[in-house]
């Protein structure tokens, strides 16, 4: 499954709940305020793992807006809309964290 | 791959409908079908022909309308909920002339229809994405 | 038509926005459409079906009594993550009575929640076909 998350750990829960509910198999792509979560933070350790694991991914377009490109925690892959298409095809059925 | 898409929140509020667009026209560019794109709750506000960005912002309604998604036929896959649609006071033709309301502001790529649509558009494609707050 | 998993995934509260209202609407429609049928209650989203909800403090529609006819739409599978009950202080008996009548067991009558760990909850999401968010 693709999890997309859209808001920031520090705002909302959503990320907390994604990753108490997904599977071995799942990725998840932070999109929108999720793309913070994907920043160097206070809460990098929540995903750490998953990075390292090569399962977290955040859209390149909404990194860059905030400014952020440059502080990214480890093993984040970079994603354009079109690599978001890929992931849905690839993934099976997507769940937004909304 | 056939993809149908759930918008929830209105535009220039929520990125969320400028995502949806920009996830859909990647589909599209990148060979697969949209085959609808479902607004609702506040997202029913994204078909408003009355929408006015000033000049130098992006037109939400028209880039929606200019992906062009509709059926065989050429009826608009730009699917609005209708009862969503209604509390909101958004309404095509028929809804205002049902309603004794002397106006109309959904725009022509779009159309009005039931929530079964959104079912229907779940059953029929690969991929259901949600885009919302 | 072939029959797929649709999971409408609540984790919102009632009154405070539109959105739990409205998946009860889409809920509601999904069951003419004889597809399977889950829906799941996490975070403040398990609030939708505490029992003793009153609006007329707020002058808003009490839907909450609609959540009973759900069994009559043969929608029985209300999954409700006992995680997010207890960090709320709540637990199964402060939840509304919610039955369906099993027509594969002479009709008796059954409870549709299913209180269940994040874990149970976990292995029923991945069996779904399409999830709708609220």
């Amino acid at each position: 499954m693709l999890h997309t998350v859209n808001k920031s750990s520090f705002e909302r829960n959503s990320l907390q709940s994604c990753l108490n509910t997904i599977d071995d198999s799942s990725v998840i792509l932070f999109i929108e305020d999720g793309v913070i979560n994907a920043a160097n933070n206070a809460n990098s350790s929540m995903i750490a793992d998953l990075a390292t694991e090569g399962r977290i991914f955040a859209l390149q377009g909404d990194v860059e807006a905030r400014g952020i490109s440059s502080k990214l925690a480890d093993n984040i892959k970079l994603v354009d809309y079109a690599g978001f298409v890929d992931l849905v095809v690839e993934h099976g059925t997507a769940v937004s964290w909304v | 791959m056939k993809f149908a898409i759930q918008v929830n929140e209105g535009p220039y509020q929520h990125q969320a409908s400028d995502t949806a667009f920009q996830f859909a026209k990647a589909a599209i560019e990148n060979g697969h079908e949209v085959m609808r794109v479902f607004f609702y709750h506040d997202g029913v506000n994204n078909a408003s022909r009355f929408t006015l960005p000033p000049q130098d912002d992006r037109h939400v309604v028209n880039n929606w309308a200019s992906l062009d998604i509709k059926d065989a036929d050429g009826n608009p896959e730009l699917v609005v909920c209708v009862a969503a649609a209604l509390r909101r006071g958004m309404l095509d033709e028929s809804e205002a002339s049902k309603n004794s309301i002397d106006g109309n502001n959904i725009h022509p790529a779009f159309r009005i229809s039931g929530l079964g649509q959104l079912i229907e558009a779940g059953i029929q494609c690969d991929r259901l994405v949600v885009f919302g707050d | 038509m072939a029959t797929k998993k649709f999971m409408y995934l609540n984790r919102r509260s009632s009154f405070g926005t539109v959105y739990a209202i409205e998946s009860l609407e889409v809920v509601l429609i999904a069951a003419a459409f004889e597809q399977d049928v889950s829906l799941a209650f996490m975070d403040d989203g398990v609030y939708q079906i505490v029992e003793g909800q009153e609006t007329d403090g707020i002058g808003m529609k009490n839907f909450s009594k609609t959540f009973h006819a759900l069994g009559d739409y043969d929608i029985n599978k209300l999954y409700v993550s006992k995680e997010s009950l207890e960090e709320r202080g709540l637990s199964e008996s402060d939840l509304m009575p919610l039955v369906y009548e099993d027509e594969d067991d002479d009709w008796e009558e059954k409870p549709s929640i299913r209180v269940v760990t994040n874990d149970e909850l976990k292995a029923i999401m991945s069996e779904q076909d399409v999830c709708l968010s609220f």
